[in-house]
């Protein structure tokens, strides 16, 4: 057991009157970090892959050390598998436009009802752009996607399938492996967005086989601005680039140019280096502390969360009603009261949450809500927190000028 | 919105809206909408020689967007356009912070939001209702 977790987090220690419930937009992140980062510009800061001279050679080899730390933490086949972007968001459309140029019109991309729109509306602006069409698999009220209503929007027309592996409302995980399998049988790529997953389950890209796999850095503990695109090689290779600019050529001439080996053929420009190593940072912090001790202690405070929200009156739980179908994720609505009033009075009892649609309006209007609040658990958070929360909340309706 | 009793003019306005119904013989309409958080309300006046004889809003969304509509129907009502728009016009600056305190008593119980001038988050809810009035009153009347 790990009880000093919260030391780690500089943020945590100084502003200890916060209770911090919003890790899904983003995770608080830990002291070494933020020192991994500061150390590269303070010690190795050069333009990586350019110079020949020492420091830029130092600068190169923490860029690279990150990335096989990154490729070995997603069980990839090698280095050249990941791709460093800024986040999901710009992962998922470097694949919409490249993987995306490749469609042709009456293809057929596949995404689920539950995307975030970081993976829908790329998708959408490559089927407007190849005359390509959206089909969606949708949910249930529980959030549940069963096989057969999955299989339903496949045909021999699917040439892509992009799905979240944990949704960002509901903290339903989706049975990623079975669906890229049936996706592969009926010989489309399939895309997955790991942006909540790869922070709080153990995600193994060749156990998933999935052909691509997105994340942002910054979720798990790592800075903003580093993101991943993790794809099979053999796809990648065929892939063309997105960005064009610096360091990603071989040769260029005045009427054309051939393009880099893997992975810079998709890194134009001078790169996130530091946010790279802050990335790996984070990584070795998971590994540290026990990357299956952070998961048994965030299924211990969605038991928790899931018994503290149940005892609120006039609160509706979106999703499932089982803890374990939520992985730290908790959506909801207040009877009579907006959300954007609930999370101002949290705010005013010192408790960050997300008000809003979270990005996610197809699901919203799937699932007949306008605006929801949402409450989202990291190892770090603790009882108390979730017992502020539960507390807070029993009282907005009074102070809403409810009579209860 | 701290200060307890501005949060209980809100509330009333918000569980006890006195504008929020439809209006007989309404000439003018518009449809004001927060993408980004949902408040969506109708507004819908009648108004004869310039003046608004008669308003009132249908919709929904957060505490301050129904308050302040409802508050500016309010204030509104029997006044001309012009003066109206007067308000709406000190109204906006209280809400970014640039106003006097004469203005504030000008505006009645609208002064209520003026915390919402250190929330930006909520100007937007705020202002929805006013905004929702400017485009009538500049004409960009619709009649959906
Ligand atoms: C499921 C999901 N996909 C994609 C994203 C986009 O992440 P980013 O904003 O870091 O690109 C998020 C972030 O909220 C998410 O929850």
């Amino acid at each position: 057991m790990n009880t000093n977790i919260r030391a780690d987090f500089p943020l945590l220690r100084e502003r200890s009157g916060i209770a911090y419930l919003d890790s899904a937009a983003t995770a608080q992140k830990p002291e070494c970090v933020i020192r991994a980062e500061a150390d590269f510009y303070r010690e190795h800061n050069a333009n990586p892959l350019r110079g020949l001279y020492e420091i830029s050679q130092e600068a190169t080899d923490a860029y690279e050390s990150a990335r096989a730390k990154t490729a070995a933490f997603l069980n990839a086949e090698s280095a050249e598998e990941i791709i460093f972007t800024r986040n999901a968001t710009e992962s998922m459309n470097l694949l919409a436009y490249s993987q995306g140029s490749l469609l042709r019109p009456g293809d057929e991309i596949v995404i689920s009802i539950a995307e975030h729109h970081s993976n829908f509306l790329p998708w959408q602006m490559a089927a407007e752009r190849s005359g390509a069409v959206i089909r969606f698999a949708e949910c249930g009220a529980d959030g549940s996607i069963p096989e057969e209503r999955f299989r339903a929007q496949i045909s021999d027309r699917t040439r892509i399938v992009a799905m979240t592996q944990v949704s960002n409302v509901l903290g339903r995980e989706y049975p990623i492996r079975r669906f890229a399998e049936i996706a592969h049988e009926a010989g489309a790529l399939f895309v997955c967005d790991g942006a909540q997953s790869v922070p709080h389950l153990k995600v193994d890209v060749r156990e998933l086989d999935v052909d691509f796999l997105a994340f942002s850095g910054h979720k798990m503990g790592g800075p903003m601005g580093i993101g991943v695109l993790y794809g099979k090689k053999k796809l990648l290779e065929k892939m063309p680039p997105f960005l064009r600019g610096g360091e990603m050529i071989e040769y260029v001439t005045r009427e054309g140019a051939t393009w880099a080996e893997l992975p810079h053929k998709f890194e134009a420009g001078t790169v996130n280096a530091a946010g790279a190593v802050g990335l790996a940072a984070a990584i070795d912090y998971y590994q540290r502390t026990g990357f299956d001790w952070m998961i048994r202690r965030e299924e211990e405070l969605s038991r928790c969360a899931m018994e503290a929200l149940r005892s609120v009156p006039h609160l509706k739980l979106i999703g499932s009603d089982r803890a374990e179908e939520h992985h730290g994720i908790f959506t909801f609505t207040l009877e009579g009261v907006h959300p954007h009033d609930i999370a101002e009075i949290l705010s005013a009892d010192g408790i960050c949450v997300r008000a809003g649609h979270h990005c996610a309006q197809p699901l919203m209007q799937h699932l007949g809500v306008r605006s929801t609040v949402r409450a989202s658990l990291m190892f770090y958070n603790t009882e108390e927190e979730i017992g502020r929360l539960a507390e807070s909340l029993r009282s907005v309706r009074r102070r809403m000028g409810y009579a209860e | 919105m701290q200060n307890s009793f501005y949060r209980e003019i809100i509330n009333d306005h918000n569980l006890r809206p006195m504008h929020k119904k439809e209006i007989e013989g309404a000439n003018a309409e518009k449809r004001g909408v927060n993408p980004s958080c949902g408040d969506d309300i109708t507004l819908k006046l009648r108004v004869k020689d310039g003046v608004i004889e008669d308003g009132g809003f249908t919709g929904d969304g957060c505490a301050i967007s129904q308050a302040s509509a409802d508050i500016m129907l309010d204030m509104i009502i029997g006044k001309t356009e012009q003066e109206a728009e007067r308000l709406s016009e000190i109204f906006r600056r209280m809400i970014t912070g640039k106003v006097s305190d004469a203005e504030i008593g000008e505006l009645e119980e609208a002064g209520a939001l003026i915390d919402v001038s250190h929330m930006p988050a909520r100007v937007k809810c705020a202002v929805l209702g006013w905004h929702t009035l400017d485009a009538i009153v500049q004409g960009e009347n619709t009649e959906a």
